[in-house]
């Protein structure tokens, strides 16, 4: 069998979902934007504001495509996200030189929880719905018996990550960017991306391929849970203090499966991308800010969000031969 | 080639020392009970320990159906909030209504299982995806539909079904209606899964799908039954809720994922192909009895939830390892 050496380009397939996904969602924003007579949402700070609303959800949605492509999954990511919120806000207590311990101290615990995690599910063989179910009750229980009053603050100077901008750009917005950059140029240029794709796609095919399949999936969640404390680094920059329930609250374990579903990526693992989960969660930013204009209720509103998922992710998986439980 | 004798003999077996797993941890956390209360070995408390599991026994028995055929079910806990307001919006105090409405809540679950099912099986959607759709949407609708807060008002004759209690039964002294209710949830449950053909369609399903149909098996059928049967679990835990909590919104608040994690500490395997009722039964009462013993030890509510993570990590990591040695 030589005819398949040309080596398979994983991120094609995804684009046009993406592509496809991300006009629907700005020409929903702009056509509810005009017809609501909300024209100032179109302009330059107006579409600052709906991008910003994508920086917590994508950033963890972003770790959460590493681990769902090397064919695992986290659910703990919400409970992580309250957690360093809480321990950022506690350790600061409001003292900028504080920074930097605080912001070292939270990645060193998201880089522990992401290692547990992975080495569970990679050495342990367990899998990886249970591990990390388990380990994000582990760390809210821990969480909520603990701090369960509001203690420290984070320093103020901490919280231009949240509302600072240069040039009207903000500077969440910008990390954003770059994060979505970087993911995206591991997954897609470097060996470690590759082999992601290959554990997710064939684990036994990529073991005897003389990958040490175990390592990559344990890497892929020390890189989820590191994006899932970036994302709760910025909800306590955005929110000034972190309470224990600030990622359960916010659904960003389930949501960022969603919205990395929805961009194309395929729970199996092996086939998906980067370009599709930022437009999945572009898609939920876009309906948030389009609900509001609209004045449609909350509960409502909850409804609408649940179709949509359901929706969106059955455009593409219909065509799916074979059957998926 | 293995010889298929040789399969089937191999996936039996683990599955029967599952069952053990979770009946043995049962009785381990519940003697810790008795030790630490000894009153809880009397049968009048004992029963009122049934009554009091009972939603969740009855919630992992759906949500094994599910699991045995390889999926997941999140939207339980959403559909036992829906019928606890539900019931009190439309039945509103007045007990003649009760029946029907009872009715007309069994009609409401099914179709919710029909519609998870038929996405599942049709559009192909995981059901991971599809039951946190389902979730968000039946939850938004119970909210919206009741305003936001508990309203309305449970006659007697419906929180009956979760609170009465017979006194004076000879030998076991009391006899909860509510252990009645689950007797006859799992009973129904097990002749489901081991009187009728259905069983091993779904077993047969959640292990291997493609063979399962290149058997003949009815893949989407068993699949979309799977859903039903859930919803329905979903409701009776519901109703069941309803009489002895009251009436409130969040009253099935992540009660799937406590089923989810009953079926597995009781050594049903996720993704499907192994597993009993035995499992979700014993895994739901051990998952209980932990509760209740934590609460006597006067663990702090939240510390709780880490304890439980611990168990089901420790539960399935045992059960790999057992596996893995035989192999």
């Amino acid at each position: 069998m030589t005819t398949n050496i040309a080596k398979p380009k994983p991120a094609i397939p995804d684009l046009p979902v993406a592509v496809l996904l991300a006009g629907l969602s700005i020409g929903f924003f702009a056509v509810v934007a005009l017809v609501t007579g909300e024209t100032a949402q179109l302009s330059g700070e107006g579409i600052a504001g709906l991008l910003q609303r994508m920086v917590a959800l994508g950033l963890v949605a972003l770790g959460q495509t590493f681990v769902i492509l090397v064919g695992s999954i986290d659910l703990s990511v919400a409970a992580l996200i309250s957690a360093v919120a809480v321990l950022a806000s506690h350790v600061m207590q409001g003292d900028p030189a504080m920074m930097l311990p605080a912001v070292l101290l939270c990645l060193g615990f998201c880089a522990v929880v992401g290692f547990v995690n992975g080495a569970l599910v990679a050495y342990g063989g367990i899998n990886p719905l249970i591990v990390t179910l388990g380990t994000g009750l582990i760390i809210q229980g821990v969480l909520a018996a603990s701090f369960g009053v509001l203690q420290g603050a984070v320093a103020r100077e901490f919280q231009v990550i949240a509302y600072g901008s240069v040039l009207g750009v903000p500077y969440s917005l910008l990390l954003l960017a770059t994060l979505s950059l970087a993911a995206g140029f591991v997954l897609d240029r470097t060996l470690f991306g590759a082999r992601i794709y290959a554990v997710g796609g064939n684990p036994d095919g990529a073991r005897l391929a003389g990958i040490r399949t175990e390592r990559v999936i344990l890497s892929a969640h020390m890189v989820a849970s590191l994006f899932a404390g970036a994302a709760g680094l910025y909800l306590a920059a955005r929110l000034q203090s972190g309470t224990p329930w600030i990622g359960r609250d916010g659904i960003y374990d389930l949501e960022s499966i969603a919205v990395t579903v929805i961009g194309g990526t395929i729970l199996a693992g092996g086939k998906g991308g980067v370009a599709g989960t930022l437009a999945g969660v572009l898609l939920f930013a876009t309906l948030d800010a389009g609900f509001n204009m609209l004045g449609i209720d909350a509960f409502l509103k909850q409804v609408l969000r649940g179709a949509i998922v359901i929706a969106a992710v059955a455009v593409h998986a219909v065509r799916t031969k074979g059957h998926v439980a | 080639m293995m010889t298929v004798p040789q399969t089937s003999a191999s996936l039996r077996r683990p599955a029967r020392i599952a069952i053990n797993a979770g009946l043995v941890i049962f009785i381990a956390l519940y003697a810790a009970i008795g030790f630490l209360q000894p009153n809880y070995l009397e049968p009048g408390l004992f029963m009122n320990f049934l009554r009091r599991a009972a939603p969740l026994v009855i919630l992992a028995c759906g949500q094994l159906y599910v699991i045995l055929t390889g999926g997941f079910d999140l939207s339980m806990g959403a559909v036992a909030t829906l019928v606890v307001l539900a019931a009190s919006i439309l039945i509103n105090g007045d007990p003649d209504t009760t029946w029907a409405v009872i009715g007309a809540l069994y009609v409401m679950g099914v179709s919710i299982g029909l519609v998870n099912g038929f996405v599942v099986a049709f559009l192909k959607v995981p059901s991971i995806i599809t039951t946190l759709g389902t979730m968000l949407l039946v939850n938004g609708l119970a909210l919206a539909w009741s305003g936001g807060a508990a309203r309305g008002d449970l006659p007697d004759n419906f929180r009956n079904l979760g609170r009465l209690v017979w006194r004076d039964v000879s030998v076991i002294g009391t006899l909860p209606l509510a252990a009645v209710v689950l007797a006859g949830f799992v009973a129904l449950a097990w002749f489901g899964l081991n009187g009728t053909v259905y069983g091993k369609r779904a077993l047969a399903v959640g292990d291997n799908p493609r063979a399962a149909e290149l058997a003949g098996t009815p893949v989407a059928a068993t699949r979309i039954l799977a859903f039903v049967v859930s919803a329905v679990s979903a409701v009776t835990a519901g109703i069941l809720l309803g009489g002895f909590s009251g009436v409130s919104v969040n009253a099935g608040e992540g009660l799937e994922l406590q089923a989810i994690a009953a079926c597995v500490i009781g050594g049903a395997q996720l993704l499907g192909g192994r597993g009993s009722v035995w499992s979700a039964v014993f895994g739901a009462l051990s998952l209980f009895a932990l509760f209740t013993l934590l609460n006597l030890l006067g663990l702090p509510q939240a510390l709780r939830d880490s304890i439980q993570g611990v168990i089901l990590i420790a539960a399935v990591g045992a059960s790999m390892w057992r596996t893995r040695r035989r192999n």
